[in-house]
């Protein structure tokens, strides 16, 4: 924390201050306490003022601390000048520990790869480096160690602690044949796990280092105060030069007033409170993000978060939970057990979410040699050569556009219809899961001031919006193909919205890139769109976007707070100075204690217990 | 190639600018930035340059903050 010898040296300082200023001894004895009080607060800054002589770097606020303490020695203003740098330094503590305190606390978030990985050979535990293990081999995980590598359990089981990752506070079981990812923490049992992707492509690794990068996109509001402390402090310093020479010879007035309030000026011209303080707002506000599953790649991006005002979700994987399910089979003049049979078959080769449910619900052996071309058309379907015969497997617009009659069913969900060599055989029902808190996320949206919220889907229109209607979602999009999302992200665009598009897919990359905020589903979710993203959520939650939004806009307040503040209480302090109202000491105050506060305003951006507490009440009890 | 440098001691955020301009103002240095949060400098240069450029940075750094440790990562 606060280093002991700097607070020793402070306080005997003060003492010595104070000793000074109510003794009532000769005045040369007084001056050997101020000179003593003086040196033993100073010496650091002294020392760092000389040393930036050397370096022939000598404007900072070393610099300006040393002149404007030395002036006012120079015109009897002995404690006044020790009071500059015994106030400057308590301020630098403050700073020192805010900023430590924030490291700290994000650097706890990185802290997610163990340093060594127990490698299992030949039933041997070898103790090697993460980076050294390969696709395929096994590691071992004790109670209370973290999973070294993305992998899956090849034995044992346990309870999994994946919070440092997605945010989830609820440990998860986890035995033989599921996925772990690395960064989580086995709680009570022993795994043995088969690692599947190397150290570098492994989720703990990409987390620290998309964090670590997130620190370097820097918002408009760091940008603008680093260019203003570039010019405000050369500009002062040379007005404080004016202010000591002009008006005394101009009004040939006493040197002495003047230059006491040229000092005044030199103590208020360091901009710390603001080249501070808005970086550790930013800082804070990713940090506190990703301590809730929320990875946010940069300052800039929580900046245009917060301007955002409307939010378009992608229905399947990011609304819904993406795992499909054939509710009903309504054959026409098949047997249901030969529909089935026939649609699994000619979608034996596509990985959409609903071809592989319609192969579970087959559940049995595919029979791949009486597979013969495949065609998928994107967000239709697939036209397949199932034992010689043509086969059409997809939605209502595949069907009618090959020119097939067929009755349109009434059923909710997705429904897959089915033809053999051009007739019309049944369809089938899909349905999938609306997330638990999809309706809260909508409801929590409208609360955080999103005008619109926008649900799209490749769905026909009634079962979309059924499910938007069910959702409360006022706009929405059906019968899209993937190449239609992008040209509804730029029309919505063109009338001058701000927009955030929420999304999973492949086919959703183009839309994360080209909206003003895009968001991935991190679990479910391709490489390719959380590359494209630059929000990441972790547990696919959807109701994280609100929560996202209301970090983004605490910290967007914090930093316009912090600026108008430091930068306002700064120029009034300049007139006040000018004109002789105010005292070094004063001077002194409104510079660090500016700077104090404007910090710990930020340090706020850090704090979400109140944030987490909501997601809490949406829990499914 | 990418370098990563981690400024220890770095306590000055206006400091961290100022280091931000001059690495970016050495010959052969390509886009330079300092995260003064993570105190760290980052920058691209040439592989074939960067024996030259390590001492460049070093002495840039010492000029602006004296009491700054720079350690390659």
């Amino acid at each position: 924390m606060f280093g002991a010898a700097e607070i020793t040296r402070i306080v005997v300082s003060g003492i010595l201050l104070v000793i000074g200023v109510f003794a009532d001894v000769d005045d040369t004895i007084t001056l050997a306490v101020f000179a003593t009080s003086y040196i033993v607060v100073g010496y650091p800054v002294f020392i760092r003022f000389l040393k930036a002589i050397y370096y022939r770097q000598p404007f900072d606020e070393n610099f300006l601390m040393t002149i404007a303490s030395l002036g006012a020695f120079a015109i009897g203003e002995a404690p006044e000048g020790i009071a500059i740098l015994l106030f400057y330094q308590v301020g630098e503590l403050f700073e020192k520990y805010a900023v430590d305190r924030s490291r700290r606390s994000i650097s706890s978030l990185t802290d997610l790869l163990p340093e060594n990985v127990n490698l299992l050979k030949d039933g041997e535990v070898i103790i090697s480096e993460p980076e050294d293990v390969c696709i395929g081999d096994l590691v071992l995980v004790r109670p209370g160690e973290r999973i070294p590598l993305d992998g899956t359990v090849a034995e044992g089981s346990s309870m999994v602690d994946t919070s440092s990752i997605t945010g989830e506070s609820v440990p998860r079981r986890a035995s033989v044949g599921d996925a772990v990812l690395s960064g989580c923490i086995s709680t009570n049992g022993v795994l043995t796990v088969r690692v599947t992707s190397l150290y570098a492509d492994s989720t703990a690794s990409r987390i620290i280092s998309m964090i670590e990068d997130a620190y370097g996109a820097k918002s408009k509001s760091e940008n603008f105060v680093t260019k203003f402390a570039r010019y405000y402090t050369p500009v002062v310093v040379l007005s404080a030069i004016l202010l000591a020479i002009i008006p005394p010879l101009i009004l040939s007035a006493s040197f002495e007033v003047w230059i006491y309030r040229a000092l005044t000026f030199l103590v208020i011209s360091c901009p710390c409170a603001l080249v501070i303080s808005i970086p550790l707002a930013f800082f804070g506000g990713i940090g506190g993000a990703s301590r809730m599953g929320i990875l946010v790649k940069g300052g800039n991006y929580l900046e245009a978060l917060a301007g955002v005002d409307t939010v378009m979700f992608d229905k399947t994987g990011t609304l819904t939970e993406g795992t499909f399910k054939v509710e009903r089979i309504m054959p026409s003049g098949i047997a249901e057990e030969d529909l089935l049979k026939v649609a699994a078959h000619a979608e034996f080769h596509s990985n959409h979410p609903i071809a592989v449910s319609v192969r579970e619900a087959y559940g049995k052996e595919i029979d791949g040699s009486a597979v013969g071309a495949v065609e998928e058309v994107a967000g239709k379907g697939v036209v397949a050569e199932v034992y010689g015969q043509e086969v059409l497997v997809g939605n209502e617009s595949h069907l009618s556009e090959a020119g097939i009659v067929f009755e349109r069913s009434g059923e909710f969900g997705t429904i897959i219809y089915v033809s053999i060599d051009g007739i019309y055989k049944g369809c089938l029902a899909i349905s999938d899961r609306i997330r638990y808190d999809s309706v809260p996320a909508v409801s929590m949206l409208k609360d955080a001031g999103i005008k619109d919220v926008a649900m799209l889907t490749g769905d026909i229109s009634t079962a979309g919006e059924h499910v938007a209607g069910s959702l409360g979602i006022n706009m929405v999009y059906t019968d899209l193909l993937p190449q239609d999302k992008i040209r509804i992200v730029e029309q919505l665009l063109s009338e001058g919205r701000a927009v955030a598009f929420v999304g999973d897919g492949i086919n959703d990359a183009p839309s994360l890139a080209r909206s003003d905020v895009g968001i991935a589903m991190g679990a479910m979710g391709s490489d390719a769109a959380i590359e494209a993203a630059d929000i990441v959520i972790m547990d696919d939650m959807p109701s994280k976007v609100p929560i996202a939004i209301k970090i983004a806009k605490k910290t967007r307040t914090i930093s316009i707070e912090n600026i108008v503040f430091a930068i306002g209480i700064k120029i009034l302090f300049l007139a006040l100075g000018a004109l002789g109202y105010i005292t070094l000491v004063e001077a002194v105050f409104a510079d660090v204690g500016v700077a104090v506060i404007a910090i710990m305003n930020s340090v706020r951006t850090l704090r979400t217990s109140k944030l987490t507490s909501q997601l809490k009440a949406l829990e499914p009890s | 190639m990418k370098y990563v440098y981690k400024l220890n001691n770095l306590c000055c955020a206006s400091c961290a600018a100022k280091i931000e301009i001059a690495v970016n103002k050495i010959e052969g240095v390509v886009s330079a930035k300092v995260i003064f949060m993570t105190q760290r400098l980052t920058f691209e240069a040439d592989e074939a340059d960067s024996g030259r450029i390590e001492p460049m940075i070093e002495k840039a750094v010492k000029r602006i903050e004296p009491d700054v440790k720079l350690r390659r990562e």
